[in-house]
């Protein structure tokens, strides 16, 4: 296991052999899936504003027009709502789109078309129609990305039978879902947070699958179960290396997939620890973290044996001056504090030293975009 | 007028009366409450759907709204199928999920309804889009009211297609109502032709619902569509006799009066061509079409309801 900052994440869990040592970009590997897939398939093809230009959004759809021609990488008229539903009517007619935008926040311009369209179509129509759709988008965190540019509003659709929701963490599972996602035939909102997007990974060259509906153990421990959404598995572990330092063992969980849930490995795990520490990247109310707890919770075998609690976003619209915005975000120290806290109520009030906690992917961003 | 072939006359006629009766047996039996979801009555716009669905190959594709029987009908859905989806039974078109207002036929490309207004729209051009990437020699006809071109997604959908060229066929049924609010109170102005035109497609407009110059114009259109010109769109103005939702009229509601639908009614396409047509053809096409009626009706009353794990079934494909 490696550590995040060691610029190579910590998936998979074994370090592969041979020729699987190769290393990937985050979105090299978003990159690679599509590219592989439009390949083998060509009902697949991309559209959205900007996948085309020279930003190729941040790289993730870089050299595709060229290889695969105008007709299958596409620029779109800013017209979110009409082109969701394009997408749909298209995937509903056999082929595969993958729509992406450049922000999470957009998709509220989509809502009508993937809740009411996308989500209900297999169903509203008795099965006679499938929508095979992936929408990409990215959701954010710092440099002052404020209000509309920094929101995660994954819980949004995983409230809604009939979509998929996936937050990759890693390279390596950004590759296999994405890949998963172009082939299932139901819709998935697929979940990019920016700062992952230049973290390294071991990702296979070849083609694969990233099951939807596995969490995976990212790093074993006996005190406490930590589970991080999206980038927040990376966070969890730094998190994890500073408890070690007071003497508590932290269980890294990744949920990968959001809508199907991995339910029994979160609770297998929680009930063995005995305590469950939710971290998304996102609002708690009626968020992925209240599901994940309820369900825990919910669970027969779990019961009230398991004590419970949630990190997220500050109750409150991002900021964008840097002085308010370090206190919206879970960190590696307020989730090594809480989780302290649970372990050992009694213990003197602990925070990690924040420099310390801070990861490889904040200090390197900058701006603008 | 030129006379019209009594062959085209016959067809366009059996597909009007059907529409017509199947719908007027529906508010019969609605009262009845086997039918427990709302339904939305064509009953005096049939002509539009009829019209448009003649000038199409059976390879066409058709979006339709929620209130949909005409177009479902008039593209060749089936009858039993969709009176049995509005009993709620398994043998519906949607296996009961979604009655009346999600009317959809695989086989006669009948692609779906939406209950949101103007939902549909951009569902429609992207079957455009795929069948242009699919090389495929199909056009699509999207069915939308004066409502939906209200909407934001309407002048999206328009854009884009007509950015692409892509084979769809706009046609407005414009029955004056969204609901019970009348044109005068959402519209700026009616000059709706204009507005699409300057998307750069071509415009026709049928100020009086006749289904021959619908058939007509959606002919014509249709043949430039597949040669490659382009979206083009089409203005039906109709008249809806009954009430928004239900199976009555509410000329008494207070919001039109019947004055109003008078003119409409004296020029129903259903008994205009009628008229036209020889007493024993008409008497055999009406016997036809009742003794159909009649059969789809048993076939929904005798049909078994979904089985109780069907609630769960097709939340996700595969």
């Amino acid at each position: 296991m490696s550590s995040p900052d060691s610029g190579v994440a910590s998936a998979p869990s074994t370090a592969p052999a041979g020729e699987d040592r190769r290393v990937l970009s985050y979105v090299d590997a978003l990159r690679e899936a599509v590219a592989q897939e439009m390949e083998r398939d060509a009902s697949v093809f991309v559209m959205g504003l900007d996948v085309d230009d020279h930003k190729a959004i941040q790289g993730s759809t870089r050299g595709l027009v060229e290889r695969f021609g105008p007709d299958r990488v596409f620029t779109t008229p800013l017209s979110e709502d009409a082109m969701t539903g394009v997408a749909i009517g298209a995937a509903m007619a056999g082929m595969r789109p993958i729509h992406v935008h450049i922000r999470n926040d957009f998709l509220m311009l989509c809502m009508n078309q993937l809740v009411n369209m996308a989500a209900k179509s297999h169903y509203m129509y008795g099965g006679a129609v499938t929508v095979p759709l992936v929408v990409r988008s990215m959701i954010g965190k710092s440099w002052g990305q404020g209000a509309q540019h920094s929101q995660a509003l994954h819980a949004m659709f995983m409230h809604v039978p009939g979509l998929k929701v996936v937050a990759p963490s890693n390279a390596h599972d950004a590759k296999g879902c994405l890949i998963a996602a172009i082939r299932d035939d139901n819709p998935v909102i697929f979940v990019e947070h920016r700062l992952l997007y230049f973290s390294d990974a071991y990702v296979p060259a070849e083609p694969f699958v990233t099951e939807f509906g596995r969490a995976a153990v990212r790093a074993p421990g006996d005190d406490i179960t930590l589970v991080g959404v999206s980038n927040m598995v990376m966070e969890c572990l730094r998190a994890r290396e500073l408890l070690a330092e007071v003497g508590v063992s932290a269980e890294v969980v990744d949920p990968i997939s959001l809508m199907p849930l991995d339910t029994d490995t979160i609770a297998a795990s929680a009930r063995r620890t005995g305590r469950l520490l939710v971290v998304d990247n996102a609002w708690t109310t009626c968020g992925a973290s209240a599901e994940i707890i309820a369900r825990v919770v919910e669970d027969p075998g779990t019961g009230g044996t398991v004590a419970v609690r949630r990190l997220g976003f500050a109750p409150t619209t991002c900021p964008t001056t840097p002085w308010l915005e370090q206190g919206f975000y879970p960190n590696p120290a307020t989730i090594a504090a809480s989780a302290r806290r649970m372990v050992d109520p009694s213990a003197a009030p602990w925070e990690p030293d924040p420099e310390k906690a801070q990861l490889a992917y904040q200090k390197q961003f900058r701006g603008p975009f | 007028m030129a006379a019209h072939d009594p062959r085209l006359v016959r067809t366009l006629y059996r597909s009007l009366r059907l529409i017509r009766r199947a719908e007027e047996r529906l508010a019969e039996i609605y009262p009845s409450d086997k039918i427990k979801s709302p339904v939305h009555l064509s009953i005096g716009q049939e002509a539009a759907s009829v019209g448009v669905c003649d000038a199409l190959e059976p390879d066409d594709v058709v979006s339709a709204t929620y209130r949909g029987h005409a177009a479902y009908l008039a593209k060749g859905g089936s009858l039993p199928a969709m009176i049995a989806e509005m009993y709620g039974k398994a043998t519906g078109c949607a296996a009961g999920k979604g009655g009346s207002m999600h009317l959809v036929s695989a086989e006669r490309h009948v692609i779906g309804a939406s209950a949101v207004v103007g939902t549909n729209i951009p569902i429609a051009v992207g079957h455009a889009l795929a069948f242009r990437r699919q090389g495929r020699d199909r056009v699509v006809v999207c069915f939308f009211g004066d409502g939906a071109t209200e909407e934001g997604v309407f002048y999206e959908s328009l854009n884009f297609a007509a950015l692409h060229r892509l084979p769809v066929l706009f046609v407005c049924e414009n029955n004056h109502y969204a609901i019970h609010e009348p044109l005068a109170k959402r519209w700026a102005t009616d000059r709706l032709g204009e507005r699409v035109a300057t998307y750069g497609m071509k415009t026709h407009l049928v100020p009086d619902a006749d289904v021959f110059a619908i058939r007509d114009g959606a002919a014509a259109a249709i043949a430039r569509m597949r040669a490659g010109g382009g979206p083009e769109f089409m203005e039906c103005r109709v008249y809806r006799w009954r009430e928004h939702v239900g199976p009555n009229e509410d000329y008494d509601a207070g919001y039109r009066s019947r004055d109003e639908a008078v003119p409409w009614m004296d020029g129903d396409q259903v008994a205009r061509l009628a008229a036209m047509l020889e007493a024993d053809v008409r008497a055999a096409v009406d016997a036809e079409v009742e003794a159909e009626i009649d059969a789809a009706v048993a076939f929904a009353e005798t049909s078994p309801p979904p089985a109780p794990d069907a609630l769960f079934a097709h939340v996700f494909a595969g």
